[in-house]
């Protein structure tokens, strides 16, 4: 086997170092560097060096910022939410269309638009359809006999509208994962089933879902920690706004770190974020273990 | 009594019999109204799930037609003359040409090295089960992209990197490379090692078994990793909206501030998306395939 040279012995190292390397410097160190940031007191637009603070930037955002914690709840608000709708949505256009069987293909077309188009092209169009007198989203709720709503321009209305947008974006991946996930069940207890002379309803609701549960946990997983991250359609949408009412963590980082150059106080609330999306993804796998064991 | 029972008996059979032969002749109709009445709700129910996938779409292009004036008429008209107006504006006045060729270098460059740098890690990984490095590089998946954005952007403002094509393909590789080793591992994984030891038996050294006989081999795997890191590349707006300057600007960005000049241009806006989406949509329907496997890749299998 060390037939090869010196590159054939050492290959386990050789191969993956050049993307070590850019892990370091593009990954590991720029972490390492929020971290220590995050302990010190420093506006990028003044002259004045970093200072050593300690945990007071944390304090301060955890004690007494009010659009820290609106963030925090905004963020898990929209989360929640939309994971939820889209897996509910999901999962039944799934169920939907693997009982009919045809049209599947042009449903897979269709749904790959939405996740692969342009972020903010995307929020550009929707912009324009909730526009409160010349869009269209209005247009359609007055055919309905509908009163009109002020979607992104009203505080309350702006950050559901958003989850709307994360809705029609993303239910199409719960749809393609769990459309793949069905083709590949077993058949034996759906043949049970039938025996058993189970209602079609009684199938899905006692075979198939359960069946599906690793899939469509797995689906939840990759789709929460998206969300959780949202920034694209936010930012180029509403900005956060109005007032502060649509602002999540990723925005509220942002806006610290590159419009008031904050940087100590936006890589604290950084450390922050990524302990939450960590936090999450880890509580996330737990919930899939008990099913693959 | 009698007679009235018989007669009824015997009416009865006439209309049994004629139920029976009734029957054979409906049943084939009833059958085939049925059918057709299921194909209809077929039919609708698909029209139901597509329409609200497609009309944000179908909306953006109708609009980019339309003059100011017949966009913002309520209730919308369906009929109007189109225009390539705002398409003139986006590519004469906005110098859209200038953005598309930055996208394509940025999104390129970083395609392209990830690969150079993805492809023999990911197949080093695979072979030597090297768990914890694949870990690292799978923490890119999780952290928040914004974290590494204020350590770059001061990185790469003392290097004067910013406005730059390196900073921005580097910071895009953050995407690519880590997916590029997510797709190619199991793909790795799952070529037989008899492959490249029969390689060496001929006297290749592994390194030399990798470029001729494992690389040809992985065309699917690249094709779905290459074409979704453009993809993620071409569509990355965080990154570009602080590493790009006047010279570098990407596509996003351009149509980000095509929003916030004074009053909006709605016919430009929606010419300006058309441009951006049409590349990666025509993309992903020429490789749907690719696409959709990679987009779930992971999920599926657990």
């Amino acid at each position: 086997m060390l037939r090869g040279g010196w590159l054939d012995r050492n290959l386990r190292y050789v191969f993956p170092l050049p993307a070590l390397v850019f892990v370091f410097v593009m990954m590991v160190f720029p972490i390492a560097y929020t971290l220590r940031l995050s302990t010190t007191e420093w506006s990028m637009s003044s002259m004045a060096p970093p200072s050593w603070v300690g945990a007071a930037n944390y304090a301060s955002l955890i004690l007494s910022d009010d659009r820290f914690s609106g963030a925090v709840w905004r963020t898990f608000y929209f989360t929640i939410l939309a994971v939820i709708l889209e897996t509910l949505l999901g999962v039944s256009i799934a169920l939907a269309l693997n009982r009919e069987g045809r049209g599947r293909n042009l449903v897979k077309t269709v749904f790959l638009l939405p996740m692969v188009a342009t972020p903010v092209a995307v929020g550009m169009v929707w912009l324009l359809i909730y526009e409160p007198t010349i869009g269209v989203a209005n247009y359609f709720l007055s055919l309905l006999g509908l009163p009109p709503l002020h979607w992104l321009a009203s505080p309350r209305q702006a950050l559901p509208s958003l989850v709307l947008v994360d809705v029609w974006q993303w239910t199409p991946m719960i749809t393609l994962i769990v459309l793949a996930a069905l083709t590949a069940l077993p058949r034996d207890p759906f043949e049970a089933a039938l025996v058993d002379g189970a209602t079609p309803w009684q199938t899905v609701r006692h075979v198939t879902l359960p069946l599906l549960r690793p899939a469509i946990v797995a689906a939840m997983t990759l789709r929460a920690i998206d969300a959780l991250k949202t920034f694209d359609i936010i930012y180029t949408m509403t900005q956060g706004g109005p007032g502060f009412s649509s602002e999540t963590l990723n925005i509220y980082s942002f806006v610290l770190g590159f419009q008031y150059f904050q940087m100590g106080k936006a890589s604290a609330l950084l450390m922050i974020f990524f302990a939450i999306v960590l936090g999450s993804a880890i509580v996330l796998s737990w919930a899939r273990r008990p099913v693959e064991a | 009594m009698f007679t009235m029972r018989a007669n009824k008996a015997w009416g009865n059979a006439k209309t049994a019999a004629a139920e029976r032969c009734a029957r054979e002749g409906a049943t084939r109709k009833v059958r085939s109204r049925d059918r057709l009445r299921k194909e209809i709700a077929h039919v609708l129910l698909l029209l139901v799930i597509i329409i609200p996938f497609v009309f944000p779409f179908l909306w953006m292009a109708v609009c980019s037609l339309k003059r100011q004036a017949d966009i913002i008429r309520m209730p919308p008209s369906w009929v109007f003359r189109p225009t390539l107006l705002h398409y003139q504006e986006v590519f004469r006045q906005y110098q859209f040409t200038h953005f598309i060729w930055n996208s394509l270098v940025v999104a390129a460059g970083s395609t392209f090295l990830s690969l150079v740098l993805g492809l023999p890690a990911a197949y080093s990984i695979a072979r030597f089960r090297q768990r914890k490095l694949a870990l690292v590089i799978l923490v890119a998946r999780i952290v928040p992209g914004i974290t590494f954005l204020i350590p770059w952007f001061i990185l790469f403002s003392r290097l004067r990197l910013v406005d730059t094509y390196t900073s921005l393909i580097l910071s895009h590789m953050l995407v690519g490379l880590p997916f590029m080793i997510w797709v190619m591992v199991p793909f790795f994984e799952s070529l037989p090692k008899e492959l490249e030891e029969a390689a060496m038996v001929d006297g290749s050294t592994r390194a030399g078994a990798f470029s001729r006989v494992l690389l040809p081999l992985t065309g699917p795997g690249v094709l779905t990793s290459s074409i979704l890191s453009f993809v993620f590349s071409w569509n990355n707006f965080m990154f570009a909206v602080v590493l790009t300057g006047a010279r570098t600007r990407t596509l996003p960005i351009a149509v980000f501030n095509f929003l916030s000049y004074s009053e909006i241009n709605w016919g430009g806006l929606m010419a300006a998306a058309v441009v951006i989406t049409v590349p990666i949509l025509v993309i992903a329907l020429i490789a749907q395939r690719y696409i959709v496997a990679g987009l779930t890749a992971g999920a599926v299998k657990g």
